[in-house]
C-alpha cells in the first residue's frame, strides 16, 4: 500500500509547478539550496542587528516552531485545530513550574516540555480522531478557552494570575555572546531540529498516510491507512512542536502568566499559518514574520484601531494570496522565471 | 548554479549589513550636566526635548483603557505649546499597543527602550504586562514611573528601584473602606464578594488586616472566576449570612451584576460598598440609578461628570485644554481624567528632579514630599520615601445620590491612620 500512495506522490509532484532549468533561482525551488542560504543568513543575522531586533527574530522563530506543529496538523493532515495557544501555554508553563520549583538547569525543561505536550496530544487527539470539521475546531476552542481559569485556579503550583517569573538562561562564558544572542540561537537548533523533525516525518509512511487523509478520508482508509492512529499521531506530534516553542517562550520572555495564553493566541496561530501557507514548508516561517511584525505594522498605520487593520490585512492577504505567502512566493518565482525564459 | 546560488547570498548579506549598519541608534546628544548628575544616565533627554513611552491596551479585551493616553497626550500637547514644554524640554510622548498581552508588552518596552531610545517608560497598563516587563527595564536601569495597575508589591518590592505605582495599591482602598466603617458602623458584620485573583486577594486581605483589632467581622465571604457567567449563587450565599455591609470587590461586569442580586433581594438590605474599579456610572446604569441610591466607594480625583467640580479652575482648563488638543475625545470619560492627572504628576516629579537624568527621575518619583496635583481630589497629595513607594494612598468616600455621585467626610489618609504597606 505504501508503494501506491509513493506512486501517488511522485506523480503529483511535477504538477506543483514545472521545473525551471538552468534557471539561477533553482535554489529557491523545494528541494535547492534555499535551505542552507536561509540559515546562513539566520547564523550571520544575530551578530548585524541591533538586540531589539535580535529579541524579534527570536520571537519569529518560537511562533515558527508552533506554526510548523499546526501546520503538520492543519495542512498536513487536514485536521483543525483552534486550541494549539493550549499546547504552548503547557510547554511554557512545564518549562517555568520546572525552572521556578525545583530549579531545574533550563536545557532539561525542553525534553520534559515535548514529551509532556506529546501525551496531552494523545489523549486529545482520541477525540480527535472521532470528530470532524467544525465539531472538532469547536472542542480544541474549548481546550484554549478553559486553559485560563484552569492555570488561575491552581495558584500554589502556577502562580495564578500573576504568572511566574524566570531568569532567563545565561550564555556560557566560552560563546562571548550577548543574552539575547544566546537565546536566539537556542530558538534556532529548536527551530532547525523541529524542521528537520517534520522533513523527516512527512517524507516517511507517516507523512504519506497523512496527506491521503487530508485529501480523502474514504480513499486513504480503503488503501488501509489507519484513520484514527494517524489522526491521533498527527495530533501529537503537532502538539509536541506546539510544545517545544513554549518552552522556548519562556526562555526568552522569562515570564508566563495565564493571560499570556488566552483564546486569542489560538486564533492568531491558526491565522498565521493560514496567512503563511498551508501545506508549505517555507509557511510556517512566513507565517511566524507575519504574527510578529504585522500587529505592530497595523499599529504603525493606525494608532486608534491596531486590530481592525490587523484584520483587514490577514483579508487582503487572503485574496491576493488565497495559498498563502508561501504560495505568492512561488507563484511569483514561476511566473519571474517564465518571462526570462521567454526572452 | 552552485556559484550564482553564493553570489546571491554574499549579495543579500551585503544588503543586510548595510541596511543593519543604519540602524543603530545613536546616544542623546549630551547637554552640560551640573557636578553632581556628572555620569548619569541621559538617554532620551535633551536640553530642549524629553522622549517618553507608554504601553496600554488600545486593541482587545481591555481596550477601554485606551483612552488614558488620550488624556496624557492632550495634557503633553498643551505644556508643550503654551507652557514651553517641562522646563524648557518639549514632551514627545509616544503610545504602543499591547493588547494587553504580556509578551507583546516585553517586545513594546524593548522597542521603546533600545529603538526609540526612550528617556523612561511612563505607564504600562495592567498587572501582567507591568509583571513581565518589570525586571527588564530594572536591568536596563529605565525609570518605569507611575504604572496604572492597583497591586501593592510595585510598592512594597525592594529589588525594582526603578519602577513605581500611582494610583492607590488595593491595599489602601481597603483601609479606606475600613475606617470609614470603623467610624460609621464600629460592630460591622461584613460579607464580601471578590475576584479571584491578585486584584481581589490584595483587597480583601487588605481589609482583614485593617479591620484587625476591631469589631468589625468578616461573616461572610465568596470569590468567583472572571470566566463565571454570573455571580448570583455567591450572592445568594452571602445574602444567608446576615451580615449589615457587603463589600463589593469585583471588575465592572460582575459589580453590576452583584449590585443587581442585591437589589433584587429585598429580605437583605446590607450597606453596600462597591470598589473604586467598578464604581464608574456604566456599571450602575443597567441596575437602575434609583435601585443604587445610598451605595458608598472612594475616589481619590476629580470626576468631570461631577457638578461639584464645574467651575474648578482646573476642571475648566482641563476641559479647554482636551477640546483643543483631543477634539474627537469626550472630555467627560473619566480614564481621560486619568491620564490628564497622571501626566501632571509626571510634569511635577521630573520639574522636582534634581537632575536631568533617569536616575534623577527615579530618585524624584521616591522623594514627592506633598506634591499638589490640581486633578486630584483637595487634600490627596503625591508623597514618597525611602520606606514609601505608594504616591497616592488617600482617598475620600463617596455616595450615590439622585444621579451622581457625592462625596462626604473627610479624605482619609491611610499613611496616617495605619502606616506604611508593607508586604505581607
Amino acid at each position: 500500500m505504501s508503494e501506491a500512495i509513493e506512486t501517488r506522490e511522485k506523480s503529483t509532484a511535477p504538477a506543483s509547478g514545472p521545473r525551471p532549468a538552468r534557471s539561477w533561482l533553482r535554489f529557491l525551488e523545494p528541494r535547492g539550496h534555499w535551505v542552507w542560504i536561509a540559515l546562513a543568513i539566520a547564523l550571520i543575522l544575530p551578530f548585524q542587528l541591533v538586540p531589539f531586533r535580535v529579541f524579534q527574530l527570536t520571537m519569529v522563530l518560537v511562533y515558527a516552531v508552533a506554526l510548523l506543529g499546526l501546520n503538520l496538523l492543519v495542512g498536513h493532515g487536514g485536521q483543525i485545530s483552534l486550541g494549539h495557544g493550549a499546547f504552548f501555554a503547557v510547554g511554557a508553563y512545564t518549562a517555568a513550574i520546572m525552572m521556578d520549583r525545583w530549579d531545574t538547569p533550563y536545557p532539561w525543561t525542553l525534553p520534559v516540555a515535548a514529551a509532556v505536550t506529546f501525551v496531552l496530544g494523545l489523549a486529545l487527539g482520541v477525540p480527535a480522531a472521532r470528530l470532524h470539521g467544525l465539531y472538532l475546531a469547536l472542542v480544541t476552542l474549548a481546550i484554549a478557552i478553559f486553559l485560563v481559569p484552569l492555570l488561575k485556579r491552581f495558584e500554589d503550583v502556577t502562580g495564578g494570575s500573576m504568572g511566574l517569573t524566570l531568569s532567563k538562561p545565561q550564555p556560557p562564558s566560552w560563546t562571548g555572546l550577548a543574552e539575547d544572542q544566546w537565546l536566539y540561537f537556542l530558538a534556532l537548533a529548536v527551530a532547525v531540529a523541529a524542521f528537520a523533525l517534520v522533513a523527516g516525518l512527512l517524507r516517511s509512511r507517516v507523512g504519506r498516510a497523512l496527506h491521503a487523509l487530508r485529501d480523502n478520508e474514504i480513499a486513504a482508509e480503503v488503501m488501509g491507512v489507519r484513520l484514527a492512529f494517524y489522526k491521533t499521531l498527527a495530533f501529537a506530534w503537532s502538539a509536541l512542536l506546539a510544545g517545544a516553542a513554549g518552552c522556548v517562550y519562556t526562555w526568552v520572555i522569562g515570564f508566563v502568566s495565564p493571560d499570556s495564553f488566552t483564546v486569542n493566541l489560538s486564533i492568531t496561530l491558526l491565522a498565521g499559518i493560514v496567512v503563511g501557507g498551508l501545506g508549505s514548508q517555507a509557511g510556517p516561517v512566513l507565517g511566524g514574520l507575519f504574527v510578529m511584525f504585522v500587529p505592530s505594522f497595523a499599529q504603525d498605520i493606525n494608532q486608534g484601531a491596531p486590530g481592525v487593520i490587523f484584520g483587514l490585512l490577514i483579508i487582503v492577504v487572503m485574496y491576493v494570496a488565497p495559498t498563502g505567502l508561501a504560495g505568492l512566493a512561488g507563484r511569483a518565482v514561476r511566473s519571474f522565471d517564465r518571462t526570462l525564459r521567454k526572452e | 548554479m552552485g556559484v550564482s546560488a553564493i553570489r546571491w547570498a554574499a549579495v543579500t548579506t551585503a544588503v543586510l549589513l548595510a541596511a543593519t549598519a543604519c540602524g543603530r541608534g545613536d546616544e542623546a546628544s549630551k547637554g552640560a550636566l551640573p557636578e553632581e548628575c556628572k555620569g548619569q544616565q541621559t538617554t532620551g533627554i535633551t536640553d530642549t526635548s524629553i522622549k517618553i513611552g507608554g504601553i496600554y491596551p488600545l486593541s482587545g479585551p481591555a481596550s477601554a483603557y485606551g483612552d488614558i493616553p488620550k488624556g496624557i497626550k492632550a495634557y503633553f500637547d498643551y505644556i508643550n505649546a503654551e507652557k514651553n514644554g517641562i522646563d524648557g524640554r518639549k514632551v514627545e510622548f509616544i503610545v504602543r499597543d499591547d493588547g494587553y498581552q504580556p509578551p507583546k508588552a516585553v517586545e513594546e518596552a524593548r522597542r521603546l527602550v533600545e529603538q526609540e531610545q526612550v528617556f523612561a517608560l511612563f505607564q504600562t497598563l495592567g498587572t501582567p504586562s507591568t509583571a513581565a516587563t518589570w525586571d527588564y527595564t530594572n536591568q536596563r536601569k529605565v525609570p518605569q514611573v507611575f504604572v496604572a495597575t492597583g497591586a501593592s508589591q510595585w510598592g512594597t518590592d525592594k529589588n525594582h528601584p526603578w519602577t513605581i505605582g500611582w494610583q492607590p495599591n488595593y491595599i489602601s482602598e481597603a483601609r479606606v473602606y475600613a475606617q470609614f466603617l470603623k467610624t460609621e458602623k464600629p460592630d460591622a458584620k461584613v460579607a464580601v464578594l471578590y475576584q479571584n485573583d491578585d486584584f481581589g486577594k490584595d483587597l480583601l486581605g487588605g481589609f482583614k488586616k485593617a479591620i484587625a483589632g476591631s469589631q468589625i467581622k468578616v461573616v461572610a465571604e465568596e470569590s468567583y472566576e472572571v470566566s463565571d457567567p454570573t455571580v448570583e449563587p455567591q450572592m445568594r450565599n452571602l445574602a444567608r449570612s446576615d451580615a449589615d455591609v457587603f463589600l463589593n470587590v469585583t471588575t465592572p461586569k460582575f459589580g453590576s451584576q452583584a449590585l443587581a442580586a442585591d437589589v433584587k433581594n429585598t429580605d437583605w438590605n446590607p450597606l453596600h460598598i462597591l470598589n473604586n474599579v467598578a464604581a464608574s456610572i456604566t456599571v450602575l446604569k443597567p441596575v437602575g440609578l434609583k435601585n443604587v441610591q445610598g451605595v458608598v466607594s472612594a475616589t481619590y480625583y476629580k470626576d468631570p461628570n461631577d457638578p461639584q467640580w464645574a467651575d474648578d479652575p482646573e476642571m475648566k482648563l482641563y476641559r479647554e485644554k482636551m477640546a483643543k488638543y483631543a477634539p474627537g475625545a469626550d472630555p467627560n470619560v473619566p480614564y481621560h481624567a486619568f491620564g490628564w492627572a497622571a501626566a501632571s504628576s509626571f510634569h511635577k516629579a521630573m520639574e522636582a528632579a534634581k537632575c536631568p537624568t533617569r536616575e534623577g527621575l527615579r530618585d524624584s518619583v521616591r522623594n514627592l514630599n506633598d506634591v499638589e496635583v490640581p486633578m486630584l481630589l483637595p487634600g490627596v497629595r503625591l508623597q514618597t520615601g525611602p520606606d514609601d513607594g505608594f504616591p497616592i494612598e488617600s482617598m475620600q468616600m463617596m455616595r450615590f445620590k439622585g444621579e451622581r455621585w457625592e462625596l462626604f467626610g473627610e479624605v482619609i489618609d491611610t499613611r496616617k491612620v495605619f502606616g506604611p504597606v508593607t508586604a505581607d
